[in-house]
């Protein structure tokens, strides 16, 4: 074959893809002269780029990927069918467990979606703790990110600067909650228990610090040549097809839309009540995935700050009978969860607990945009988009 | 606090749910079969031969670019391990009769579908369509949105829907060789029915005891 064989200019397909990414063609065209075979590598159940235990089976032709197939389930724990035989206290206990980094934000639209049904409405002061919960817990998952991310990279410092100060963030969760990944600290109707003493102002100085190692990152990752000529324009996503596959939050504010369901969605806790914004990147590479979590950390620093300035005291419960039975009906509350759009479509029929709940989690079609990413892609910037994508495998198995 | 008590008095239906609605409803027409609410959104059970023309509509006409997810649901009554009334509380004794959901439903088995607008603020809309007992095809979303993809290969083996034109339905969680449709409410929770509830706290005699002497402050 000779170049001649290749399309020209004009004949090629119409897609609007940055013109880095368009060296794959002439890549292709080496491949063709060579004639290399396919070959298939297995990359996972356990590899470190995946949080548990996500199979990827990847064809290649030489070093580029022909496709990929993720194989999921691995981790499945069949949580759609056990709510149904479970109450709703209990299940908070399970949704915990979906995206483990986050468990505080995952319990947050399950509550909101029994208390709607129920009519009940958590106090003030509860949906300022929430709100602040949520976001610590946004907080500790982007700071494992921002760290591992260079990790997968190969850079080893940001991942101790990341584990050192998401520990910082779940001393304070554990602190509130007693636990620091599976707190199971909200009730129907509100919260458990009050925040301990002197706790605001450790969370200050803690907010501070996130704040202070935000810069460190900017420094360290983001203004790295090495890191930027590893994920610049590596695994765009573009803007409507990574809608239409449903991927949601960071990945596809990176994309450059302007969406964010703290902002756009029914409202839900005190968002609306907060001085903040949301950050989009035009490009929609790996590199922007990593930059919007990083503004998105800060920004989440400084909403919990304006938050412990503004918190009205008051009780933290509302007035919820003894045996909670949801009245007939069915809702789907949906929010923003630190890994994207967390919902959940619960069909109530008077019982004590539900009658089918849909879980919708991010995980889910966040990794399902992979063999159309992946496609064209080189072996090692399988990890870069895998690592931009964040996911967790319980967000994806559920 | 009676004042934390919020009475339902706002609209079934929010403002842009109510707008979403009234558009889908003049370009789809009598595909529409019913509709209703889930408390602020609006819940639209369409034709099943509308269902993939409903979301081309969502998509291309109502702005919905987005898919949040497509399931099934089975509204066969849940067997109930418990009974109501017998004082045990651990597993939610649900009603015996067949009951459906908002808009309704012709039979047991339904397709349900959130689809979104990242472009307008709490856009998005509830679509159903009902699917026979004895034929449960309905058409493949996946030419329109194609995350739909793993979506109904989750409803295919949870519940044995069949997706015309999806490209290959295959097994998404579960191994290959599984059979059965998990979801179904007729598949039973194998670990329900060798132990209730494995919450119940069950103190085992310690070996020579008398049997039944082992139940905690009952020695003495």
């Amino acid at each position: 074959m000779t170049t001649t064989d290749l399309p020209s200019p004009g004949e090629l397909p119409e897609v609007t893809v940055d013109p880095a990414a368009m060296r794959h063609l002439a890549d292709a065209q080496v491949n063709v002269e060579l004639d290399t075979g396919d070959m298939v590598l297995n990359i996972g159940p356990q590899h470190p780029a995946t949080h548990g235990t996500l199979r990827l089976v990847v064809r290649l032709d030489g070093e580029r990927v022909v496709s990929a197939d993720p194989i999921i389930g691995y981790m499945h724990r069949g949580y759609e069918k056990l709510t149904e035989f479970r109450t709703y206290p209990q299940i908070t206990t399970l949704i915990n467990r979906i995206d483990w980094l986050s468990s505080f934000a995952n319990e947050v639209p399950f509550i909101a979606a029994a208390e709607q049904l129920m009519s009940i409405e958590a106090p003030p002061r509860a949906q300022y703790q929430r709100t602040i919960l949520t976001e610590l817990s946004r907080i500790a998952t982007f700071l494992l990110f921002l760290g591992e991310m260079g990790l997968q990279v190969g850079a080893i410092t940001p991942a101790f600067y990341g584990f050192r100060d998401r520990e910082y963030v779940l001393n304070l969760i554990e602190a509130v909650t007693g636990g620091r990944f599976h707190p199971n600290f909200n009730r129907i109707g509100g919260i458990k228990d009050d925040l301990p003493w002197g706790w605001i102002s450790e969370c200050r100085t803690t907010m501070n610090k996130v704040l202070a190692s935000c810069d460190e990152f900017d420094d360290l990752v983001v203004g790295n040549p090495i890191f930027q000529k590893r994920t610049r324009s590596i695994g765009i996503i573009p803007q409507q097809l990574g809608a239409a596959y449903g991927v949601s939050g960071s990945n596809l504010r990176a994309s450059g839309i302007d969406w964010d369901l703290r902002r756009d969605g029914p409202k839900y806790l005190v968002y609306d009540e907060l001085d903040w914004q949301v950050w989009t990147h035009p490009d929609g590479d790996s590199f922007s995935r990593y930059w919007v979590r990083l503004q998105e950390t800060r920004e989440s620093a400084r909403m919990v700050l304006q938050m412990l300035d503004q918190m009205p005291s008051g009780p933290l419960m509302a007035k919820v009978p003894r045996i909670i039975k949801v009245p007939e009906g069915e809702v789907f509350v949906n929010t923003e969860n630190p890994l994207g759009e967390m919902g959940y479509y619960v069909i109530s029929k008077g019982a004590t607990g539900p009658f089918r709940t849909k879980i919708r989690s991010a995980s889910f079609s966040n990794v399902s945009i992979l063999p159309w990413l992946l496609r064209g892609s080189y072996v090692p910037d399988i990890i870069t988009i895998l690592a931009s994508l964040y996911f967790i495998l319980g967000d994806i198995d559920r | 606090m009676a004042d934390s008590v919020v009475t339902p008095t706002e609209p079934v239906v929010r403002e842009e749910a109510a707008a979403a609605l009234e558009r889908l409803q003049a370009e789809l027409g009598d595909a529409i079969v019913e509709h209703g609410g889930a408390l602020g959104d609006a819940v639209v059970r369409v034709r099943r031969d509308a269902w993939r023309r409903s979301a081309q509509v969502c998509k291309e006409k109502l702005e919905c670019d987005y898919l949040s997810f497509i399931a099934g649901i089975d509204w066969m009554p849940t067997p109930s391990v418990t009974e109501e009334g017998s004082g045990d509380t651990s597993t939610p004794a649900q009603p015996k009769e067949q009951t459906y959901g908002s808009a309704g439903s012709a039979g047991r088995y339904q397709l349900l579908a959130v689809v979104e607008s990242t472009r307008r603020k709490s856009w998005r809309v509830i679509l159903k369509t009902d699917l026979p007992d004895d034929d449960l095809h309905a058409e493949s979303w996946v030419t329109v949105y194609p995350g739909a993809d793993w979506h109904e290969r989750e409803a295919w083996e949870m519940y044995g829907f069949v997706f015309d034109g999806h490209p290959s339905l295959r097994h998404l969680y579960l191994p290959s060789e599984f059979e059965g449709h998990p979801l179904r409410k007729d598949f039973p929770l194998l670990a329900r029915e060798v132990k209730p509830w494995p919450g119940l706290v069950d103190v085992e005699p310690m070996p020579g005891d008398d049997a039944g002497d082992g139940e905690e402050g009952e020695s003495a």
